[in-house]
């Protein structure tokens, strides 16, 4: 039997569509109406609530922890100050990406992970094999439940409640109280918007629940389902792994695996030789880095409009655009005198109802990964391998101001 | 009329490893015959109507390890092959303690997580290092393997390629088969695991049908030999035949004689006929006479090489080795017909936790004090039961809303040292039966029919050595290389045209194949070179 989240009794009457599906073993909710597009812009027009519970949650605790972090993490942890919060990467040996995470640091020696899948095994034998003595980690994956509050009114309504969410700049974090209620709130989210991230103690959750749903009645708050939040995603340039990357832990061949440069986060290693942290699968992304040894990068697809009506209109059709999201392969060829020379492949594809077109997360070979280079995009129209012109641009496609604008001043 | 009795191959008995060789056989066109001694084939995989409208697999009672290429080779679909998923494992604890999985990956986790989060975790880790392991052991499973002790240019050629294989394996991968072959089930486990009830559920995979303990060396060997199997792709995974094991050997049997084979039961072969080391036929203890210049023996190694000819006749290397080859059944069987289907205190009413492995052995120490009294000579007063209620998952096998419960109890070993099996029968029955009813409170008003098989009863019906279910233990030393012995490991025997098909050459034991397609293989292929 599937579990249910905390908010699974506020949820379900909610559920226009009943359809639910399994995440990590828990009722979720793909999408609440039969629109999704409808649903799509309560985050990028009003406000948007949803309910990542069924991640799982760690927290890392104790004098020992800022060195277990720095071994298992590929980005530096000294670099997330107390109150701030960091997209951070672990790797295995060879460099490969495990898992990716949102970690909060909420005092010197205090962390509280996000993750898709469990870890907590991993860490505690990291931590044995380093003989730290003076760390815990806690599974807390079903002591709380996390809510994303995001939106162009998703400080109008949490300051509401709180107003200290207010002081928090992007990637901040603060323990605080919502009412009776102890909660962790971050300026975090995984919609390249205006938004926060509040942990919540279990028994707390309805509460919670209620009382941003109340504050958020004036804004159209909606709650939305994991389906509008992926099309968000891919706007905001959002790796999503499973669908754009595959854990490294789960593999059969290199093939399937991508280091951290792979997907794009070399930024994560700007800094790199100032740091002496020993961390797991440093020096196979040195090496990396050194030599240049990516076999791809990550990069976002535009696609063409008009090639893109085009074909289906050569088809005889018109081209399909709402409520468009695909997590299918497709592949990419390279723009040459050789059709259908394959290069690469998108992972995400969006028709984005903002952006007015039809956009996509890609792997390039690095000689393509520049931002105007145009590539042919596979796609099937009536049921026939079509290609589409797309030019490479840098990721995020959308990146607005409110995101990361400061929330006091103006109010 | 003579002419009928004329043969190009003559596959002696009609279990599954028979029936598979006699299928490639007839297949390739030679002119075949089956001989089996009983009333029906299949071996010890056959299904029994002994109480009206109740079908008992009397013996063996799941699938997994059947090689896919078989299926296709031998069209075994066209012919009415159908593996039934299993929905469930459910592994009763102590004290209402129970865990039950399913096909599910992430409810798992949940299940598992209620005993560990750590080993809900760990599983997945070790689940996907098992299938890379079985992964890259397949070519071995599905090859014939080199001949150790020979100098022949090739079989120097594909030692020394064998060995490169393991050298170029990944490191995780080559180091866990090392440890497989090397330690205990308990002892891996102990690596991955803190919840005994994890441990013990996934243990048990190492002792089925041999004679080691939990902790033993071997069972690590033996545990990995039950996962190289597969349901749908999916590795590990066990399933059940439509109408039992042997609705699959009645597959089998129809390919044989869909590819112009014949089969004849109540056959019971008596001798080899062979002069000058070479084999020209059989003669059946009726005294009738069949000739054939391909002779393939489906029995086990101790029949095959001292039974069906003379040991004198043979090589004192290879004799030895068939002394010294170990079968020492401890494994024995008590069927039920049931009224109901029984039931579990906090589960109740649940059939689906009845539909797939039902395992009884909450603890590795509950399995190792069951081997303790293996090891004293007696049958375990407290038995490991996998038990399958084949009847919620094929509604053919009973009449409808009855049951089937086929329990495999370990361990129950063939010798034993202060009584004989035909005086334990039915206490046997009576400690398994008492075993269910701590599990399955009531379990006892159930039972409408039971039905006892002990080692001595395999082996008497079924003609395996000491009531060993694989034809031989699946220990390192008796397996690919080894088995059955050092240099005969190839099929072929001392006496030219005297072929071993049974479960007692390599890969070994289960409803596998794999030894009948190899041995058939290995045939062709001499027979092919004979004729150039």
């Amino acid at each position: 039997m599937p579990k249910m989240t905390a908010f699974h009794s506020r949820l379900e009457p909610l559920n226009e569509t009943k359809i639910w599906k399994n995440w990590s073993g828990f009722l979720v909710a793909p999408q609440y109406k039969y629109s999704l597009t409808n649903e799509y812009y309560a985050i990028r027009s009003s406000v948007s609530l949803l309910d990542t519970s069924p991640l799982f949650k760690y927290r890392i605790s104790g004098p020992d922890s800022v060195r277990l972090l720095e071994r298992i993490m590929s980005r530096d942890i000294n670099r997330c100050k107390v109150g701030g919060a960091q997209y951070t990467v672990w790797s295995d040996e060879k460099g490969f990406v495990i898992q990716d995470g949102v970690i909060l640091r909420t005092s010197e020696f205090e962390f509280y992970l996000t993750a898709g899948e469990p870890t907590l095994r991993y860490f505690k034998s990291i931590a044995r094999e380093m003989q730290l003595d003076e760390v815990t980690v806690d599974d807390i994956s079903e002591a709380y439940g996390i809510l994303a509050l995001q939106g162009p009114h998703a400080h109008n309504v949490i300051s509401q409640i709180t107003n200290d969410a207010t002081d928090l700049k992007y990637f901040e974090v603060v323990s605080t109280q919502m009412g009776e209620t102890e909660v962790i709130i971050s300026r975090t989210g995984y919609t390249g918007d205006l938004g926060y991230e509040i942990w919540v103690p279990q028994i707390n959750a309805i509460d919670l629940w209620d009382s941003l749903m109340n504050a958020g009645e004036g804004y159209n708050i909606a709650p939305i389902g994991t389906t509008a939040l992926k099309m968000a995603r891919v706007e905001a340039g959002l790796l999503l792994m499973g669908v754009d990357f595959e854990s490294s832990r789960f593999a059969w061949v290199d093939a399937q695996r991508e280091t951290a440069i792979e997907l794009g986060w070399s930024w994560m290693f700007r800094d790199l030789e100032k740091d002496g942290r020993d961390f797991i699968g440093r020096s196979a992304i040195e090496i990396e880095l050194k030599n240049k040894t990516s076999r791809w990068k990550t990069v976002g697809l535009e696609i063409d409009w008009h090639s893109y009506e085009a074909v289906h209109l050569e088809a005889g059709i018109l081209p399909p655009k709402s409520d468009l999201y695909r997590e299918t392969t497709m592949s990419i060829y390279r723009r040459s005198e050789t059709p259908w020379e394959y290069a690469g492949y998108a992972t995400s594809f969006l028709f984005s109802s903002l952006l007015r077109k039809p956009i996509a997360i890609a792997k390039l070979p690095l000689d393509l990964a520049i931002d105007g280079t145009e590539v042919d995009l596979e796609l099937s129209v009536i049921r026939k391998p079509v290609n589409v012109l797309a030019k490479v641009t840098s990721l995020p496609f959308f990146k607005p101001k409110r995101k990361t604008a400061p929330m006091g001043g103006g109010k | 009329m003579s002419n009928s009795k004329n043969y190009d191959a003559i596959v002696i008995g009609g279990g599954h490893n028979g029936l598979v060789n006699a299928a490639y056989l007839a297949k390739a066109g030679l002119k075949t015959l089956v001989l089996e001694r009983r009333h029906l084939v299949g071996g010890a995989a056959i299904t029994e109507e002994l109480v009206p409208g109740f079908k008992f697999t009397t013996f063996s009672y799941a699938i997994s390890l059947m090689r896919p290429d078989i299926v296709q080779d031998l069209c075994l679909a066209d012919h009415g092959m159908l593996v039934l998923p299993l929905v469930n494992t459910f592994q009763p604890g102590f004290n209402g303690d129970y865990l039950l999985l399913g096909a599910d990956a992430d409810a798992n986790f949940h299940e598992m997580a209620r005993h560990s989060r750590e080993d809900a975790e760990s599983i997945r880790d070790l689940s996907h290092l098992i299938d890379r392991v079985c992964f890259a052991l397949k070519p071995l499973m599905d090859n014939i393997p080199p001949n150790a002790l020979s100098d022949d240019p090739a079989e120097l050629a594909a030692m020394a390629g064998l060995k490169d294989y393991m050298a170029g394996l990944e490191p995780d991968v080559r180091a866990m088969i090392d440890k497989f072959v090397n330690c205990s089930a308990a002892e891996i486990l102990e690596e991955y695991f803190e919840s005994d009830l994890v441990k013990a559920l996934i243990a048990s995979s190492g002792i089925i049908g041999s004679k080691v303990g939990p902790r033993s060396k071997g069972s690590g060997l033996v545990w990995l030999f039950h996962k190289m199997g597969e349901y749908d792709g999916v590795l590990g995974e066990w399933g059940f035949h439509k109408g039992g094991n042997g609705g699959f050997t009645e597959v089998l049997a129809k390919a044989v004689v869909a590819f112009g084979g014949t089969i004849l039961t109540d056959a019971d072969v008596d001798t080899v006929i062979y002069k000058d080391s070479v084999a020209t036929g059989v003669r059946l203890a009726s005294g009738e006479e069949y000739f054939a210049p391909t002779v393939v023996s489906a029995l086990d190694p101790r029949r095959t090489f001292t039974q069906l000819v003379s040991a004198d006749d043979l090589p004192d290397s290879l004799i030895e080795a068939i002394g010294k080859y170990k079968f020492q059944g401890t494994a024995a069987k008590v069927n039920f017909a049931l009224s109901d289907l029984p039931s579990f205190p906090g589960l109740e009413n649940r059939k689906d936790i009845f539909m797939g492995f039902t395992n009884l052995g909450p603890s590795i120490d509950y399995l190792e004090e069951a081997f303790a009294d293996c090891e004293a000579g007696r049958y375990s007063r407290k038995p490991f039961l996998d038990c399958c209620v084949q009847s919620t998952v094929d509604p053919d096998m009973t009449p409808p809303g009855k049951h089937i419960m086929s329990c495999f109890v370990m361990y129950a070993p063939y010798h034993l040292s202060e009584s004989d099996w035909d005086t334990e029968r039915e206490n046997l029955g009576d400690v398994v039966q008492a075993t269910i009813e701590e599990f399955f409170p009531g379990f006892g008003s159930l039972i409408l029919h039971r039905e006892i098989v002990t080692p001595l009863d395999i082996e008497r019906i079924v003609g395996l050595t000491e009531g060993n279910i694989f034809a031989g233990e699946l220990f390192a030393d008796q397996m690919f290389l080894n088995r059955p012995a050092p240099g005969w490991n190839q099929y072929r025997t001392p006496i030219s045209g005297y072929y071993q098909c049974g479960s007692g050459t390599h890969p070994g034991g289960c409803v596998i194949g794999g030894p009948g397609k190899l041995a058939a293989k290995q045939i062709l292929g001499d027979l092919k070179t004979q004729a150039e």
